[in-house]
């Protein structure tokens, strides 16, 4: 189909609503926020208009950077986890009869329904020592005796990666439906085993659909700030959390303005890194 | 015994039955098609004889060795699929490798190897270039030179050249014959186009409904089809009944034929006489009487069609003996015993 470019200003009336949504909804307020970034603190919870460099200036610290580092470290972490599991587990499932898949791919959009209040408490229960999953183990007889699993950074870790699996499986089960079966059969014909033929062929296959994942699941994992407090040890709170309690139990807004200004950054400046890395890739 | 060896093969999925009862025997360096409808089964008998899907009943023997269970990756054999299925990520040079990178082989040895298959398949130089910068033809010879690049036992093709225009297909029918004799290695083809099949094949296995119903050179095939069916499938044909008279005699169309008899056993048959085998003459002496319904001039050939006791009998000519018919005349139609045949079924 042949597409003409937009002649008039009308022709591109479609696009004034969105273009003032996004505006309203998130052009301004992140403006505010780089704004207030650079005001000046006062004592007892306000701040007046400045162009002061003190709340960036305070950030860097080792103990900011460690936290800074944290996070990024578990954003990174939860989305290989999500990738390396959630690969083979939807190549199984596009592989798999009809109704298996629909009662999956229903059961992983029920998760979505689901707050991360109530995920968060679910698996505190289920890693609690009175009422989790070690008194299961204890009557299997695999455990002699029941044990908190909470606060740890492995609690931590299962519910985040819990929490952003369905969107995993939803971003890469298209590819993996449109992916020709074909491909592993020809690899097992040329001698690859299953295994292998899933590792030379279909992972190398899909690798721009892998990175799309891997950012995608990364910038969700990087906003998570009510897991890490439900399910961690302080050394395992994200930069989120200490940017809420900045604002909220401390009211320094520019603070927090300020943190938040530079975990943007550093996200947006590692998806640029990955997307620059995966055309290096592309173009060899 | 060496070659291929499939002996009581069937394939049932659920209560269908793909595959049923089939036994075949390939000996080394032919070439087979197996030739028939869609859904008669014949693509999974090329899937089981590749270890991609197991046969519910029977087995499977390579050079020897039974390779019913044995798994796909471990049969060395070379497969081109219909879909081609070259990998999308990696180049014409590492898509042909593959085999010899996943068994482990150096890469220099690798290198060789590519480039003596491209110069095989007059594509020389292309091992730099991506895969979907390729024409049909093109991604097609890479899919062959990919299935050979192990020297496999076996060299199995599904469907290999249906993606192709006819003129490309035409061609490399001829280049795929070719290139198979000079390597001599053993290879099935599953084509669903006669005319592929009797261009390529030392032996074409016809067939139907999931059983062989004929497996013969392409000449027996074609001259002394074993079924009502075989003679239906490959080319034109003219199916006549076959009764006995008065006298017990076999007649067709009224006409006793001297030379034509009834199979042994059956009370009545089926006669397949090739259009060109059809005789037009003048009606009266012993001659099957008819009248001309349609003539069809093709150019390079012509087709009379005569209708004769309710059934339309089809005679094509060369432009050199061009009949002299027109339409509603009288005709009498003479069969040679020595090109008909009379099928019991």
């Amino acid at each position: 189909m042949r597409r003409e470019p937009p002649q008039r200003l009308a022709h591109y009336g479609p696009l004034f609503f969105p273009a003032g949504m996004l505006t309203v909804f998130f052009v301004v307020p992140f403006a505010t926020m780089i704004a207030v970034s650079f005001f000046q603190r006062q004592q007892g919870g306000f701040y007046t208009p400045a162009f002061v460099f003190d709340n960036y200036a305070r950030f860097l610290s080792l103990f900011f950077g460690k936290v800074l580092g944290f996070s990024l470290f578990l954003a990174v972490a939860v989305a290989v986890a999500c990738v390396v599991i959630g690969i083979p587990f939807t190549y199984l499932l596009s592989r798999s009869a009809r109704k298996i898949q629909i009662v999956w791919l229903v059961a992983l959009l029920s998760i979505l329904s689901l707050s991360e209040v109530m995920i968060g408490f679910a698996w505190s229960t289920l890693f609690s020592r009175t009422a989790g999953i070690t008194n299961l183990f204890v009557w299997l007889g695999l455990m002699a005796q029941a044990q908190a699993l909470t606060p740890s950074f492995g609690a931590v870790m299962t519910a985040m990666t819990y929490q952003a699996f369905p969107y995993t499986v939803l971003v890469l089960y298209p590819a993996l439906v449109r992916l020709d079966p074909t491909l592993t059969e020809a690899a097992r014909t040329l001698g690859a085993s299953p295994v292998k033929a899933f590792l030379t062929v279909v992972v190398p296959a899909l690798r721009n659909t892998i990175l799309a994942t891997l950012i995608m699941v990364f910038i969700f994992a990087l906003g998570s700030y009510l897991l890490p407090q439900l399910l961690g040890r302080p050394q395992h709170w994200t930069l989120s959390v200490l940017i809420t309690d900045q604002a909220i139990y401390q009211s320094n807004m520019p603070f927090a303005a300020a943190m938040a200004v530079f975990l943007v950054l550093v996200s947006l400046a590692l998806v640029g890194l990955a997307l620059y890395a995966g055309q290096q890739r592309q173009a060899k | 015994m060496s070659g291929l060896n499939l002996s009581h093969v069937t394939k049932q999925f659920g209560t269908f039955t793909a595959v049923n009862d089939v036994s075949l025997s390939v000996p080394d360096g032919t070439f087979v098609c197996l030739l028939g409808p869609s859904g008669c089964g014949k693509t999974t008998l090329m899937r089981m004889i590749a270890g991609l899907d197991l046969p519910t009943g029977g087995s499977i023997e390579l050079a020897g060795a039974d390779i019913t269970k044995v798994p796909t990756h471990k049969r060395d054999l070379g497969m081109v699929f219909q879909s081609l299925a070259l990998f999308p990520h990696l180049t014409v040079g590492e898509n042909i490798a593959y085999s010899l990178r996943i068994r482990g082989v150096a890469k220099d040895v690798q290198k060789k190897r590519i480039d003596e298959l491209l110069a095989m398949i007059h594509l020389p130089g292309f091992a730099d270039r991506s895969v979907a910068k390729l024409s049909g033809g093109q991604r097609q010879r890479v899919a062959i030179a990919r299935a050979l690049a192990i020297s496999p036992k076996l060299f199995l093709l599904d469907e290999p050249l249906s993606a192709l225009d006819a003129k490309l297909r035409e061609a490399m029918q001829v280049e795929l014959r070719q290139l198979q004799q000079r390597l001599g290695i053993t290879t099935i083809v599953v084509t669903h186009d006669q005319r592929e099949a009797m261009t390529m094949a030392d032996t074409v296995v016809v067939m139907n409904g999931g059983e062989i119903r004929q497996a013969a050179p392409p000449v027996d095939i074609y001259r002394r089809p074993a079924d009502s069916f075989v003679a239906d499938f490959i080319g034109q044909t003219n199916l006549l009944p076959v009764v006995p008279d008065g006298a017990g005699r076999a007649s067709v169309l009224g006409e006793v034929v001297e030379g034509i008899a009834l199979p042994t056993g059956a009370a009545k048959g089926t006669l397949s006489v090739r259009p060109e085998d059809v005789q037009l003459t003048a009606p009266g002496h012993g001659a099957i009487s008819g009248t001309v319904t349609f003539v069809r001039d093709l150019g390079g050939a012509i087709e009379t069609f005569v209708e004769a006791g309710g059934t339309q009998v089809i005679a094509v000519c060369s432009p050199r003996n061009r009949p002299d018919v027109s339409v509603g005349q009288s005709v009498g139609i003479r069969l040679d015993p020595a090109t008909s045949v009379v099928l019991a079924r």
